[in-house]
Formats: structure tokens, sequence, C-alpha cells
């Protein structure tokens, strides 16, 4: 029997251990699993390798666990957003590690980490910072800078709807980095707005298809992250 | 004789239009975030194009109005916008498949400085102690047929943005096609920048003195 839904996000979580590598969906709040990051706040998991588009707004999601010293390393494009203030203020003190990956190179290497290619070429970067040491190489009298592809123990995802079988769909732009990093995960979380019933998603529209899914928990009412940013709403964790 | 200083030449609209009356009739085109989205307002009655977002949508609409904000509906910039009747929603690395692979036509970026061989650096200052951010800059500027500049001429204390070599650390080289600054529109032909407009009180001896980089006349 397949059933991937488990009951809470508590139980999604369990089992990430000190020093994982975590991908987490999102670009800005649009599709960011805030209730998984929160359950991983409360399960206290340190050390961890993060992978994701930005590094967190005021004191929630992201920010909550990077603020409660959980995180060591993040990979990621923007840093910076209107009201980052955890991770701007640690890292000038040295106390997390920034990898600052062009966008387009974060999502193929996380495409290439599931997909099974070790390492591709891209022109971008070519010339600037962010290539060197890299292996640089000419295809077609064009330069190419030699990218490697990441992969995660984790993933915690945001999607809209999913099934037991673990086929999901998303919302408008919360999907973007959903998909790649359910592939590249030796274990994919999802937080499902919906879970429904197995052939309610036409199988012409499924997303991700269920076997790169590992354990759905349905979270009905995610919060609104930009809301608790607004009111400046501290996570701090439940101690378990 | 009129003074230097007061001579502004277009202003942030103008220069938007300016940009907008070259988009083609069916290009997909992708805006940076600030001044460049302003070009959308401007494109030609009859000319038909669709705006690519990176955080993956093919058909951006116009923002999103005052009470129907979608957080689940943002572009690069993470503003609330809409999208159009036939837009298409798709992941990360599709969307930038469509920026890598020569799929879109024209993106539009601002700068913080241009180099007359086309170089590009508009995403750190190096200052030490900002926080480095590189988002989609590097992908886009290799990876789009098109890349025009949209940049005021000179910076606040009045130094050139179009110069002989960048200082700042670069975005990309030999990246820009066209620059709209609001003295002049350039055009960056064989690693050398060429004067194809200028804006009205502007001398090309005006814009030389006021440029870094060696300008040529079309």
């Amino acid at each position: 029997m397949i059933n991937k839904i488990v009951n809470s996000a508590k139980e999604a979580v369990a089992g990430i251990f000190d020093g994982a590598t975590v991908m987490i969906s999102g670009f800005g709040e649009a599709g960011s699993p805030v209730e998984l990051i929160h359950a991983l706040v409360d399960q206290g998991a340190k050390d961890l390798t993060v992978v994701s588009n930005n590094a967190g707004s005021g004191h929630v999601g992201l920010a909550a666990l990077i603020e409660n010293r959980q995180v060591k390393k993040i990979l990621c494009s923007f840093p910076r957003t209107a009201i980052s203030v955890v991770f701007p203020e640690l890292y000038r003190a040295g106390e997390i590690e920034l990898e600052l990956v062009p966008q387009g190179t974060l999502a193929e290497r996380i495409r290439a980490g599931g997909a099974g290619v070790p390492a591709f070429y891209t022109p971008a970067t070519v010339n600037t910072p962010l290539a060197e040491g890299k292996e640089i190489r000419e295809f077609n009298g064009r330069q190419y800078v030699m990218e490697e592809a990441i992969q995660a123990d984790f993933a915690l995802v945001k999607c809209a709807a999913a099934d037991k079988y673990g086929n999901l769909i998303y919302n408008k732009t919360a999907r973007n980095f959903g998909p790649v990093m359910c592939i590249a995960a030796k274990t994919t979380i999802v937080q499902a707005k919906q879970v429904v019933e197995l052939g309610t998603i036409d199988p012409e529209h499924v997303v991700t298809p269920g076997i790169f899914v590992h354990r759905v928990v349905e979270i009905s009412n995610p919060a609104d992250e930009s809301k608790l940013v607004a009111e400046n709403v501290k996570y701090h964790g439940i101690r378990q | 004789m009129e003074s230097d200083n007061k001579i502004t030449g277009w202003s942030t609209g103008e220069m938007a239009q300016k940009v907008a009356m070259d988009i083609h009739d069916g290009a997909y085109v992708n805006l940076g975030i600030g001044i460049p989205e302003m070009v959308a307002g401007f494109i030609p009655e009859g000319r038909e194009v669709i705006y690519h977002t990176e955080n993956g949508l093919l058909g951006m609409g116009k923002v999103a109005e005052v009470g129907c904000e979608d957080p689940e509906l943002v572009n690069a910039g993470k503003k609330y916008i809409t999208a159009i009747p036939g837009a298409a929603y798709f992941h990360h690395a599709d969307s930038f498949a469509m920026i890598r692979g020569g799929h879109i036509d024209v993106c539009v970026l601002g700068a913080y400085q241009v180099s007359e061989e086309g170089d590009l650096a508009n995403w750190s200052t190096g200052n030490a102690n900002d926080i480095p951010a590189v988002g989609g800059a590097m992908d886009l500027v290799a990876g789009v047929k098109t890349i025009y500049v949209i940049t005021k001429h000179t910076t606040k204390t009045g130094e050139s943005k179009i110069v002989k070599q960048c200082t700042y650390p670069l975005t990309g080289k030999n990246v820009v096609s066209r620059i709209y600054s609001n003295y002049a529109i350039i055009d960056v032909k064989e690693k050398q920048l060429f004067v194809r407009e200028l804006a009205p009180g502007v001398s090309f001896d005006f814009l030389q003195k006021h440029t870094e980089a060696t300008l040529h006349q079309k």
C-alpha cells in the first residue's frame, strides 16, 4: 500500500538530522513552506546547509530557522529582501556562510542533481567574479562555466494539492523551485493546501509525479508570511 | 550661454518610451526590477508583447489592484501582479531554459556601469559591507538575445556611468546592445559606442564631455 500522507508537520519533518542539506522551496513568500520550516525550528536539527532562493524575511519561516542558529551555510541567489534582518546580521558577524549562486544556475544545479547529471556548462557568470576558480570550457567558440549539481538529504516544498501517491499541482508563481527541489532530495517533504483523492488530479495536469515525493502533510490554512512579517511576529519554536 | 547643468535631457518616462518604441510586435520580453518595468506602459498600440518574469510566468499582466493582491502571484521584484488570458506558469528550471536557451527576445536592465565594449555591471558595487545578491541578472545577460540598458547617464555625483572599463564587478562581458540614457541612445557595435539619437538640447560634444568612454557619431 502506498500512502504518503502524514498527520502533522511534526511527523513530516521527523528524522531531519544535524548537518543535513535541506532544500526549501519559494521565491520570497510565494511557495515558501512556512509550517514545515516552523516544524523544523521546533525539531531543532542544526548545522544545516540550506538551499533556497532567498534568506527569509522578518523573523518567521526561513528567517526564524536562521535566527534559531540551525543553519551553518546557505546557497541562494538573493539573500536580501525588503525586510531581511536576520541573515544580514549573522552574515556580517561571520556566523553564517553564503554561497551566492545565480538564480538560473541554482535552478539548473538542483534539476541536474535530481536528474542524475553531475555537472553541466552554462554561459552565465563567464568573466565575472562568480566564475573564479571554476572550470571554463569553450564550445562552438563561446566560453562556458562548469557548474556542479546539488543534491539534498531533504526538500521542504509547498504545493496547492497532493494525493496519497504524492502527485502534486502548484498555485501560480508559488510553483517556482518546488518541482526541481522535489526531484533532487533523498526525502521530499511536501505541505499541501489540500489533500485530494487519487484520480482527482488529472494525470495530464500533474506537475510533480508522486515518485519524487515521500511525505505529504495537509496544511489547509497556511500562514501568510508577509502578514506575519508586517506584524513583526517572531517564531521562537516550541520546545519538544 | 546656457550652463551645462541645466541640461537634463529626457525624463525617465521618455527614456522608457524610447525603449518601448524599439520592442517589436510579438516579442517575448523580460523587464528588470525598477525603471525597466516602466517600459511596459509605453508599448505602442497595435503591438502585442508577452512579458516573462523569471520566477515562473509568461504573460505577466499589470500590477494587482489594491485588495486583489495574491501572495502566490508575484513578479521577479516580488510585487503583486496579474496574469493575462493566455498566460503560462512553469518552474524555475524551465524559466531559465527560456532565458539561457535564447528564447527571450529582449531584456531591459538597469546599470551601475556600462563599458564601451558593452560590459555590464549592475549587481554589486563591490562594497564589502553590502550583502552580495545577484538574482537572475547573470543568466539574463548570458542568454537573452538583445540586452537594452536604461540608465541615468551619470551618477548622483556626476560621474559617467558609461565608462572605458567597468570598475564594479561585472554581470557579463560584451552583452549590452543599446544604452538608453537621459542624454542619448547609444548603440554598442563591435566593441565601440555609436550615438544613435541625442536628447533635446544635448550636443555630441556635451555628451562626450559627460561620458568617460569614447563615443562615435553614427
